[in-house]
């Protein structure tokens, strides 16, 4: 089937291909791959580990989903790292300073975190619309200017606390929590994992749908093109960019109304960037980013194991890196011959080829 | 450089035998058989897509042929790129130019070629000496942007010369002049060919072709049809050697305009740029429901400007346009489209199709507010579908389905497409520019019967096109463009190709059929 081949055999080649690349690192650094791998997988297994996985998968998937609103139209938001940043701190905040009723609490704190990850993210939007400002290097600026103000919020002078040597936001009142599925020893599953489930199929509606989901394609694929057909590509940009910030926003409600209910220092970074390795991977698709997202996850958690074999875990992040690289270039590879291809099956069918 | 060989010598300049290309989906080259002799002006004749420019590309060396092989000046030789191409003494004049407007004549010509004869004073006096043989009298100090089309053309060729061609192949090097260009280009063919060299002359054009060739050999559907002497056959034969049938014909019969104003453009003016020129200036225009109002002007002169302000993709500085008795000026694309306004874009590859979605949805692109394929906010994928099977069943859009992408269809074919699409949603007004460029006469003959089909049911048409032959024969009015005004209305009864070429240079009227506008 020409479509299945086209949209999974990249994919696939490029895992392949990355982990031959890592197996061939770890024997010239004179480890054994195959213990290696083995060791990830078994890891899989052991205490918590699943549950941490399914766990980093719905964070990942938020944060790609960011990204692939933007993708669609060829936004670059590489700044969802520091919206779902800000949105965190400003979220726990609020959440932590004010009191509603059980359920309504959790859902405003998850309101202010997608409205101030669309504000975040406004400014460039607003400065790409006016002045034509790069979004790539706006919101590479504001990542910057996102880890200063988180810093500056958590303050034990702002709005921060000192609890030992560590500083966070005032602790969310159990109103503000999200429940999650309590697994015994394996852990909990997050119940705003659901949300991450929730807002792929949302977003796969809008896409495929929605007037606006085909009009922010129609942007993407042809500027010009969506233009003579009445689409107004600053509006795009604009909501697009304000989409895709918002969501960002909910990047880090899972972990805070699920587990820390406070931001604290120890808050992980990087998210943001995963996203957009994810995003890529997956192909903006809903599927292919869930798929990439729980690959990534596992990655990450089964990759603490391989300390236990004697081999350095920063091999995961050679394996991520280069699963992005190949992912790409397969990608690319296999477009250009699908589009051949299927030139080829419309050329025979209408019997115009040149013999 | 080789030594030029002389007209009468027996070798010929170029022998193509067997030449085979495959490529994905289209029509390539399939055994073709070319002899060029030296001295002579050789055409190649055949329509839009019948694989002219890929036979061409390989005989310069561009592509690689699959199968045959290629003689020049009886070695055989193998062309790997341009290079070697232009070593053997081949040069290519593009139909797009490819010159630096910023540059001089001199560095133009000189760019990428600086060993010959270094950057200069020597280069400069190759360069002169060679001008001559152009026709071209202005200093190779000159900027080129200050070049026109004509002259610009004349430093194209100056630069394969310069390159030590002998034989040179102009990819249709009239599409963009006028006729009176076109006859000056043809004596400086001529006087070159005196010198001792060789052409080859792409073009569809038969009666260009009837007029300089010595030789003509048509090429259909991807292989040599024939070699003719062009002064020994008609056009009308040679046009069927082309087509293989009949042939269509733009001409419209009995007129079907009524009183009725569709659109009334009042005053438009753009500025691009403050300071500058506008681009356009003071515009009127009326066209009325059954009426076909053409466009005709050289390139440049406003018209994709004057379609892009009425579509609302541009913003007019001053003046008004009104659909009806609807004032348009405020309004957006998408707003203007749902008033009634069908629009067939110039290109249609950027402005036209979503190259990589299915046909169906680029069904919905423009229409993406209206029925049949969308319902609110909501697409309606299912009234979507629907409705593309019926575009591609009325106008025969040769394809497999309607799931393939745009891009997999031939040009003709996504053109069809396009106008299918534009004809939907019973439109009040058609601005459709340029709606046969580049594709094949099946589809040109079936686009002409619907925009006629259409006019006679009452919609008001705005045609823009290049192709005079085209514009006379469907418009009911005709109005010449120039430096952004209308400068003159023709009847299209009456008007010849070359009088209406005079008013669109600028040259003024030179026949009764073009009433020149006095300043508004």
């Amino acid at each position: 089937m020409g479509i299945l081949r086209g949209k999974l055999l990249p994919p696939a080649l490029a895992i392949l291909f990355s982990a031959l690349l890592c197996g061939i690192a770890l024997v010239v650094s004179g480890a054994n791959p195959a213990e290696a791998f083995g060791a990830m997988v078994s890891q899989v297994g052991e205490g918590t580990t699943a549950v941490d996985i399914v766990n980093s998968t719905g964070t990942y998937y938020i944060a790609a989903l960011a990204v692939a609103i933007g993708f669609q139209m060829n936004l670059f938001n590489i700044g969802v790292e520091g919206q779902y940043r800000v949105a965190a701190v400003v979220a726990a905040v609020v959440g932590g300073s004010i009191a509603l009723p059980p359920g309504l609490h959790a859902l405003a704190v998850i309101v202010v975190a997608a409205l101030v990850g669309a504000l975040w993210a406004a400014v460039p939007a607003v400065l790409k619309v006016t002045r034509g400002v790069n979004e790539v290097i706006s919101t590479i600026m504001m990542n910057g200017l996102a880890l200063g103000l988180a810093a500056y919020l958590i303050r034990d002078d702002v709005f921060g606390e000192l609890r030992g040597n560590n500083i966070r936001t005032p602790e969310i009142p159990e109103s503000g929590w999200v429940p999650g599925i309590p697994l015994g020893s394996s852990g909990t599953v997050f119940g705003l994992v659901f949300l991450a489930a929730l807002l792929g199929i949302g977003y796969w509606v809008m896409m495929n749908r929605t007037r606006f989901g085909f009009e922010l394609k129609a942007s993407g694929e042809s500027s010009t093109a969506a233009a003579a057909g009445g689409v107004s590509a600053k509006k795009m940009v604009l909501i697009a960019m304000l989409l895709s910030g918002g969501i960002a926003g909910l990047v880090s409600m899972p972990e805070i109304l699920g587990r820390d209910h406070t931001y604290n220092l120890n808050f992980p970074a990087g998210i943001g960037f995963s996203g957009i390795a994810i995003a890529l991977l997956g192909r903006n698709h809903p599927g292919g980013i869930a798929f990439g997202a729980l690959l990534w996850a596992f990655l990450d958690k089964s990759g603490l194991a391989l300390d236990n074999v004697g081999v350095p875990r920063e091999i995961v992040t050679i394996m991520q890196g280069a699963i992005v690289l190949s992912v790409v270039v397969a990608y690319e590879v296999v477009r250009r011959f699908e589009l051949a291809a299927e030139q080829r099956r419309v050329g025979k069918q209408l019997g115009t080829v040149a013999a | 450089m080789s030594t030029s060989t002389p007209a009468t010598a027996g070798t010929p300049a170029v022998v193509l035998s067997g030449i085979t290309k495959r490529f994905p989906g289209v029509v390539a080259n399939s055994d073709v058989h070319l002899t060029v002799r030296a001295g002579e002006v050789h055409a190649l004749c055949g329509e839009n897509g019948a694989g002219k420019s890929t036979l061409m590309k390989i005989l310069y060396g561009m592509q690689q042929p699959d199968e045959g092989t290629i003689e020049v000046a009886g070695r055989q030789v193998r062309f790997r790129s341009p290079a070697d191409a232009i070593k053997a003494g081949i040069g290519m004049v593009h139909q797009h130019f490819m010159l630096a407007d910023n540059l001089t004549v001199q560095e133009n010509v000189v760019l990428g070629a600086e060993a010959l004869h270094g950057i200069g004073g020597k280069a400069r006096r190759v360069i002169q000496d060679l001008a001559k043989a152009t026709g071209l009298t202005v200093d190779p100090g000159v900027l080129v942007e200050r070049l026109g089309v004509a002259d610009r053309q004349r430093v194209e060729i100056l630069k394969v010369l310069y390159r030590g061609a002998e034989v040179i192949i102009l990819d249709e090097p009239t599409a963009v002049l006028v006729p009176q260009e076109v006859d000056e280009l043809f004596t400086t063919l001529r006087g070159m060919q005196e010198r001792g060299f060789t052409f080859l002359f792409i073009s569809h054009k038969l009666d260009e072709v009837r007029a300089i060739a010595d030789s003509v050999t048509v090429i259909r559907r991807g292989t040599t049809v024939g070699t003719a002497d062009p002064k020994a056959v008609s056009s009308r034969q040679l046009a069927e050697m082309m087509v293989g049938s009949e042939l269509p014909s733009p001409e419209t019969r009995e007129s079907t305009v009524t009183d009725r104003v569709v659109l009334n453009v009042q005053n438009l003016g753009l500025v691009a740029e403050e300071g500058t020129r506008p681009v356009l200036d003071c515009i009127d225009l009326v066209v009325r429901s059954g009426e076909v109002v053409g466009i005709a002007g050289v390139e440049g002169n406003g018209q994709t400007e004057l379609v892009e302000t009425i579509m609302g993709m541009r913003r007019a500085s001053h003046g008004r346009v009104l659909l009806g008795d609807r004032d348009l000026t405020r309004l957006g694309t998408l707003a203007r489209r749902e008033a009634g306004i069908g629009y067939v874009p110039e290109d249609r590859h950027r402005q036209g199709l979503l190259l990589t979605q299915p046909l169906w949805a680029n069904r919905i692109l423009g229409y993406q507010t209206r029925e049949p394929v969308s319902k609110g906010q909501w697409l309606d994928l299912a009234g979507a579908k629907k409705d593309t099977r019926r575009i591609v069943e009325e106008f025969d859009v040769r394809t497999p389905g309607i799931d393939v992408p745009a891009a997999a269809l031939s040009g003709g074919n996504q053109q069809k497409l396009v106008v299918g699409r534009e004809l939907s949603g019973d439109p009040v007004l058609l601005i459709a520019s340029h709606p046969t460029r580049g594709v094949d006469v099946g589809a040109q003959a079936l686009i002409w019967d619907e925009i006629k089909r259409a006019r006679a049911r009452g919609l008001a048409v705005l045609l823009i096109s290049a192709d005079l032959d085209e514009l006379i024969g469907l418009s009911d009015t005709i109005k010449v463009m120039l430096r952004g005004r209308l400068v003159a209305d023709a009847d299209p009864s009456s008007v010849t190709p070359e009088d209406l070429g005079s008013a669109m240079t600028g040259a003024g009227a030179t026949s009764a059929a073009v009433a020149e506008l006095e300043g508004e």
